[in-house]
Formats: C-alpha cells, sequence, structure tokens
C-alpha cells in the first residue's frame, strides 16, 4: 500500500499494446464526446445524448448475436434511434422529454431482449457488461482505424453546425434570417451525436458514456463566458479524465493484487471532480462580482 | 400461467403497477422523465454496496435512493436537473461497476438488477414492495393536489401557500422510494417505461387530472398483465415487452389527441 499514489509501476505503461489503443479510442472519443456535447448541453438535448448512448447499447447487444464488429452495431442503432427522434419534431419541452424517455424505454427492452439472446443463443455471458459499462482494454487493435475515422467524421459533422447551430438555440428565428435551414441542421446535429456517442458507448459503456457528453461540457460552460473558451475547457477536461482514468486504472492493478479497478469509473469520478470544481469556482466568482453576467448555463 | 411460482410475479407486478402508475402521472406533469430514469438505476449500485458489507439488500437501495434525491436536488441548484440527474446517474454507476468488479458478483446479477427478474420472489420480498407501494399511493394521496398545482403552474402553488423546494424534494422521495425498493425484482429499467408511456397515453383520453392519473394506472395494469403472459409464452424477457407496450401506448396517445385535435378543428 505504500507505493499506491508513487508512480513507480507506470515502465511498462507505454509499451503495453491494450494501453496503447485504449488511449487512442479513449482520447478520440473523450475529444469528440466535449465538442458535440458542448452544443448538445446549450440546446438543453441532455437527457437525449443519455438515451441515445442507452438505446446504442441495444445495437451493441445485436452485434454479438450477429458477430459484426461491434462499433457498427452502436452505431447503426444510435443513428436509428436520433433519426426517430429528430422525424418525430417535436417542439414542446415537455413532450419532446416524453418521447426521449419513450425511445430510452423502448430501446432498453430491445437491449434486454439481445442481451437475453446473446446468454441463450451465443452464450455470451458477459455481454451485458461488456456492453454497459465497457471493457477498454479489451478493444481490438483493428478497431483503431475504424474509431479513428467515426471520431473525424463526428468532428467534421460537429464543425460544419457549429456557428448555424450556436445561433439557432439562441433564437430560431435569426437562425432562419441568417438563411440556415433549422431543420437541416438539427439532423446534422443529431447524426453528430449519434457517431459520438456510439464510440463512447465502445469505450466506457453505453450507460456511462453520458459523462463523456455531459460532464466535460457542463463543467466548461460553468466557467467560461465565451463559446471558444468553453470548446477549448471541454475538451481539456475530457481528455484529462480520459487518459488519467486509463492511467489510474493501470495503477490499480498494484492496489488490489492483481486485480484491476474498472477504467469507467475512474473516468467518471474525474470528470464529476471536474465539474464540482467548476460550479464552486462560478459560485465564487459570482459572489466576488455579483453583477457580471454569467454564462447560459446558469438559469434553471 | 397461473401457477404456484407465477403467482407472486403476478401479485407484485399489479403492486408495481399501480405505484408506477400514480408517480407517472406527476413525472408526465414535471417533465422529470430524467430524474425517472436515473433515480431507479442510480440506486442499483446500493444492492452492490449492501452485499459487500454484508447487510439487506434493501438498505442499500433505499440508502442509494435517499442519496440520490438528495444530490439532485443539491446539484440542481447549482445548474439545471437535467444535469443533476446525468451526473448523478452516472457516478452512481460507475460506483456500481466498482462495487461490483470487487465483491465478485457480475454477469447475471447485473442483468437482473437492470431488467428485472419475476421468477424466485419470496414472500418477504413481496411484503416488501408491497408497503412501499401502499406508502407511494398513501403519500400520492396526502401531497397530490399541492403537487399538481406546483407542476402546472409553480406561482399559483406559490400564491397558495406551497413551498416549491420542499415540493420538488417530497416528489423526488417519492420517486425515489416507489421505485427503488422494486428493482430487484422488477429491474430499473422496467419501472421507467411503466411511469412514461402508460401516463403519457392516459393525458390524451382525458383534460380532468385525477381521472387521468386513475386511466394511467389501469393502462399500467394492463400493460404490465401483458407483458407477463407474452413473456410467459415466449420465454422472452419482461421488459422487453413492457418497454415496447409502453412505446405502443404513448404512440397511440399521440394519434388519438391529433384526431381529437382535428375534430375539434372541423
Amino acid at each position: 500500500m505504500a507505493g499506491m499514489f508513487a508512480w513507480g509501476h507506470m515502465g511498462g505503461f507505454w509499451s503495453n499494446q491494450p494501453v496503447r489503443v485504449a488511449l487512442v479510442v479513449g482520447g478520440g472519443a473523450a475529444l469528440v464526446c466535449a465538442v458535440v456535447g458542448l452544443s448538445t448541453v446549450m440546446r438543453r438535448q441532455a437527457f437525449a445524448g443519455h438515451a441515445l448512448a442507452d438505446v446504442s447499447g441495444a445495437g451493441g447487444s445485436a452485434s454479438f448475436l450477429l458477430g459484426i464488429n461491434p462499433l457498427f452495431g452502436f452505431l447503426g442503432m444510435a443513428a436509428a434511434a436520433a433519426g426517430v427522434m429528430e422525424w418525430a419534431q417535436v417542439r414542446e419541452a415537455r413532450e419532446r422529454d416524453l418521447l426521449t424517455g419513450v425511445v430510452l424505454g423502448a430501446g432498453l427492452g430491445l437491449a434486454a431482449l439481445l442481451l437475453y439472446l446473446d446468454m441463450t443463443v451465443r452464450n455470451v455471458s458477459g455481454a451485458a457488461i461488456t456492453v454497459l459499462f465497457g471493457s477498454m482494454f479489451t478493444i481490438p487493435p483493428s478497431i483503431v482505424p475504424v474509431a479513428l475515422t467515426v471520431a473525424a467524421a463526428a468532428l467534421g459533422a460537429s464543425a460544419l453546425v457549429f456557428r448555424p447551430l450556436l445561433v439557432s438555440t439562441l433564437s430560431v428565428d435569426l437562425a432562419r434570417a441568417q438563411g440556415a435551414s433549422v431543420r437541416t441542421i438539427a439532423l446534422i446535429h443529431a447524426l453528430a451525436l449519434a457517431l459520438a456517442v456510439s464510440l463512447a458507448a465502445m469505450t466506457v459503456g453505453a450507460i456511462l458514456s453520458t459523462a463523456l457528453l455531459i460532464g466535460p461540457a457542463a463543467a466548461a460552460l460553468q466557467v467560461a463566458r465565451r463559446p471558444a473558451t468553453a470548446l477549448a475547457l471541454a475538451v481539456l477536461i475530457g481528455l484529462a479524465a480520459a487518459w488519467g482514468g486509463i492511467a489510474l486504472a493501470y495503477q490499480s492493478y498494484y492496489w488490489t493484487a492483481g486485480h484491476g479497478w474498472p477504467v469507467s469509473f475512474f473516468i467518471v469520478m474525474l470528470i464529476v471532480c471536474a465539474y464540482l470544481v467548476a460550479s464552486a469556482a462560478a459560485r465564487r466568482r459570482a459572489g466576488s462580482s455579483a453583477t457580471a453576467p454569467r454564462s447560459g448555463c446558469q438559469e434553471h | 400461467m397461473f401457477s404456484a411460482f407465477m403467482l407472486h410475479a403476478w401479485i407484485v407486478a399489479t403492486l408495481v403497477a399501480v405505484a408506477a402508475g400514480c408517480v407517472g402521472f406527476f413525472v408526465v406533469a414535471r417533465r422529470a422523465a430524467f430524474a425517472a430514469h436515473a433515480l431507479p438505476l442510480g440506486a442499483f449500485p446500493g444492492a452492490a454496496a449492501a452485499s459487500l458489507m454484508g447487510v439487506n439488500e434493501l438498505w442499500g437501495l433505499a440508502g442509494f435512493a435517499v442519496l440520490g434525491v438528495l444530490v439532485i436536488g443539491q446539484l440542481q441548484r447549482a445548474g439545471r436537473r437535467e444535469i443533476a440527474s446525468a451526473l448523478w446517474l452516472t457516478s452512481a454507476l460507475a460506483l456500481g461497476v466498482l462495487l461490483l468488479g470487487l465483491s465478485g458478483r457480475y454477469a447475471q446479477s447485473v442483468y437482473g438488477l437492470l431488467f428485472g427478474d419475476l421468477l424466485g420472489i419470496d414472500t418477504r420480498q413481496m411484503a416488501v414492495v408491497a408497503a412501499f407501494s401502499g406508502l407511494t399511493v398513501a403519500l400520492v394521496a396526502w401531497v397530490g393536489r399541492p403537487l399538481l398545482l406546483d407542476s402546472l403552474s409553480s406561482e399559483l402553488a406559490s400564491a397558495a401557500g406551497a413551498r416549491a423546494r420542499a415540493l420538488e424534494f417530497v416528489f423526488l422521495g417519492i420517486l425515489a422510494l416507489s421505485t427503488a425498493i422494486a428493482v430487484p425484482v422488477v429491474g430499473a429499467l422496467l419501472v421507467f417505461s411503466l411511469m412514461v408511456g402508460p401516463a403519457s397515453a392516459a393525458r390524451a383520453c382525458t383534460d380532468r387530472p385525477w381521472r387521468s392519473l386513475a386511466i394511467a394506472v389501469g393502462i399500467c395494469l394492463a400493460t404490465v398483465w401483458s407483458a407477463i403472459a407474452l413473456a410467459y409464452v415466449t420465454n422472452w424477457p419482461v421488459g422487453f415487452f413492457v418497454g415496447m407496450l409502453s412505446a405502443v401506448c404513448y404512440v397511440a396517445g399521440r394519434l388519438r389527441g391529433g384526431a381529437v385535435a382535428l375534430a375539434q378543428v372541423a
């Protein structure tokens, strides 16, 4: 226990193949989630983002059954759910909340069935854990090119609509006046969200990918006053949490003899700490300058 | 289908459906679907913590449910409720993954806690679920009026002397206790589907709030009973049928609502 916090065990860290794959895929997922998460939080779509992640878990379960690359399973299901939610085109906030809940319930029901079939038909017993909570150190290296392509596509889609999305979040009429098609923008954003969420579901698992998506963005919006600062801060927090989590999980093999702690646990805890620090900082600043304008995340 | 070992499943599902219908009415009215998802799901690490410490599972679940209410209530003062729900949910689940890993109880117990295990319910579990369902219905009957007023118009409610913050805590408390206790029996995800779909369909049937609540309970019961029957016949998980039937309820409600609106225009 004496060496618990001494970084003496990091010798094999960089030369370890699963660790390197985890660093690349996890870093990519954190980066994409931070960027897409920022517009998701600003558009008040945190619940939708979480629902997409959970529903994508059904796709992950299906991939075990069909024997295809899990990333495509996650991706297909997330895209389908995002399509349903955008197609239903609900304007009123209460209806959007309900529709998201219903899609989530149906998707989870489907996940229950597919996981059950995984267990009975294919005899894959650990599928529930892998799909829902991720297993970063068992990602096959062959997935890296596909994962990086998905990450690049999500970043591209997000960059394409970031400005008009920001405008249409503030005022739909203003966006229309600038000649933007609000519907197309929303659709592209939903697609970017689906890509980001499936990538995160691969790494930290379907249920916990919400942390990567919402946490860094919400923390950044607590303290930043401009979109660019918020973006940089969210990316920084996301990457630090993902890589820090991997390093801590690697270390944890030495804490409890030969039996590591889950990576997802460390990543989520680091993100939650960042959020708490950010809100404390925001409160403190609000206390010292009560008249200063605060970022858009504050109102209830 | 009605043999002795299924009897407990029928009784427990009926009790849970009544409680879920009552609470679901307020979940829909207060736009709290995310909290309704986060509280029961966030309570599931409690079961793992309890088994690690060697105490009764129910204490762990109840403890985490109460903790969830406090954390969401506290966090939503600083930010928005959806952010608070997301952060509580993910940190609780992360803790759950860790505890499950440390306690060595793995895949099968996770599946049961998430998606439910209606078979193998013993009499003691049934009594606990009955007690908490009764408590939920009693609490709803007690605070239902101010809670409804607050959901429809918080200005009106505070004018009538209600305290919004206290009501929010009471609502989250009812939500947490009614759902968390049912988690080992029906699963965290099944409870959630039962709260959202039927109550949203009930809205389309009537404009009167209390009648809508009664209809929500009725649809909940129909959903759960059909789901168990279908699960018994096909041998597929109950959660699948509850999720799908709940979505069907919602779509039917939307279609009916649209038809009524059209008829009024014509």
